[in-house]
């Protein structure tokens, strides 16, 4: 097979960088992200099963600057994750295909998990 | 065996038969997780307090035990499906592509499995 000179898809870096593309990259890099996310929460969960002192160890580290920039890192994957989710699903029943709706769709998923996250720091921060 | 074209070795495979399951399994979970999800986002932002006992209270309620333990369930399968095809692109020895899977599906299960009886300890005052 090797002596057959056969054409090769160009590489990744030949394309220049889309909506469409960065979008698909990013819910990749969030699904990621949120599967660390999940591996996470069954260590909250473990160590409120484990009792006050672990509890409040694993507190310290949420409410510390940086465990809150990850825990907020997280709501937004969150939400562009399912946002864009809902998006592939309605691809997936072959609705929304068309290049102009997969760029309003686009930039409609990118508003709405920006407003969905800045929406829960202000209720997390209000007290509700 | 070299006699075989590459279309009748392929051919001699069969076909993969349940080649959907994993397509379908990723989507059913993802429907699944749009009310889930949303809820324990919900569920979190309206605790008042973060303390223990406001914790340990919150798993003790019936209904947040059975809609965690679905989050969990539901969330942990549907991350092993993605993670497994990212898995699938991007490892090109085979070797190391099988092996990782492997140690994919023993640690999420593991994790999820953890979470669940987490809740459950909690839930049963054990």
């Amino acid at each position: 097979m090797a002596a057959v000179n056969r054409p090769l898809s160009p590489h990744l870096q030949i394309y220049k960088p889309q909506l469409t593309s960065v979008l698909s990259i990013i819910h990749r890099g969030t699904g990621v992200f949120l599967t660390l996310g999940a591996l996470f929460l069954s260590c909250w969960l473990l160590s409120i099963a484990n009792g006050p002192e672990s509890y409040t160890a694993v507190q310290q580290y949420i409410l510390a600057w940086y465990g809150q920039i990850i825990l907020y890192a997280w709501v937004y994957s969150l939400y562009y994750h399912l946002c864009n989710g809902i998006r592939h699903l309605f691809w997936d029943m072959g609705l929304g295909l068309e290049i102009k709706t997969t760029y309003i769709s686009g930039y409609i998923v990118v508003a709405v998990s920006i407003l969905f996250t800045i929406a829960t720091w202000c209720l997390v921060r209000g007290g509700v | 065996m070299k006699l075989r074209t590459p279309l009748a070795k392929v051919r001699g495979l069969g076909s993969a038969k349940e080649g959907t399951h994993h397509w379908w399994a990723i989507r059913l979970t993802a429907i699944a997780l749009v009310p889930l999800s949303l809820w324990f986002i919900c569920s979190l932002i309206s605790m008042t307090t973060l303390d223990y006992l406001a914790a340990i209270g919150w798993l003790q309620s019936p209904m947040t035990s059975i809609l965690l333990i679905l989050f969990v369930l539901t969330l942990f399968y549907h991350a092993q499906l993605g993670i497994q095809v990212i898995i699938e692109d991007y490892i090109e020895n085979e070797a190391l592509k099988i092996t990782g899977i492997i140690l994919l599906k023993f640690v999420m299960l593991f994790a999820g499995l953890t979470g669940i009886v987490a809740i459950l300890k909690v839930f049963l005052g054990l």
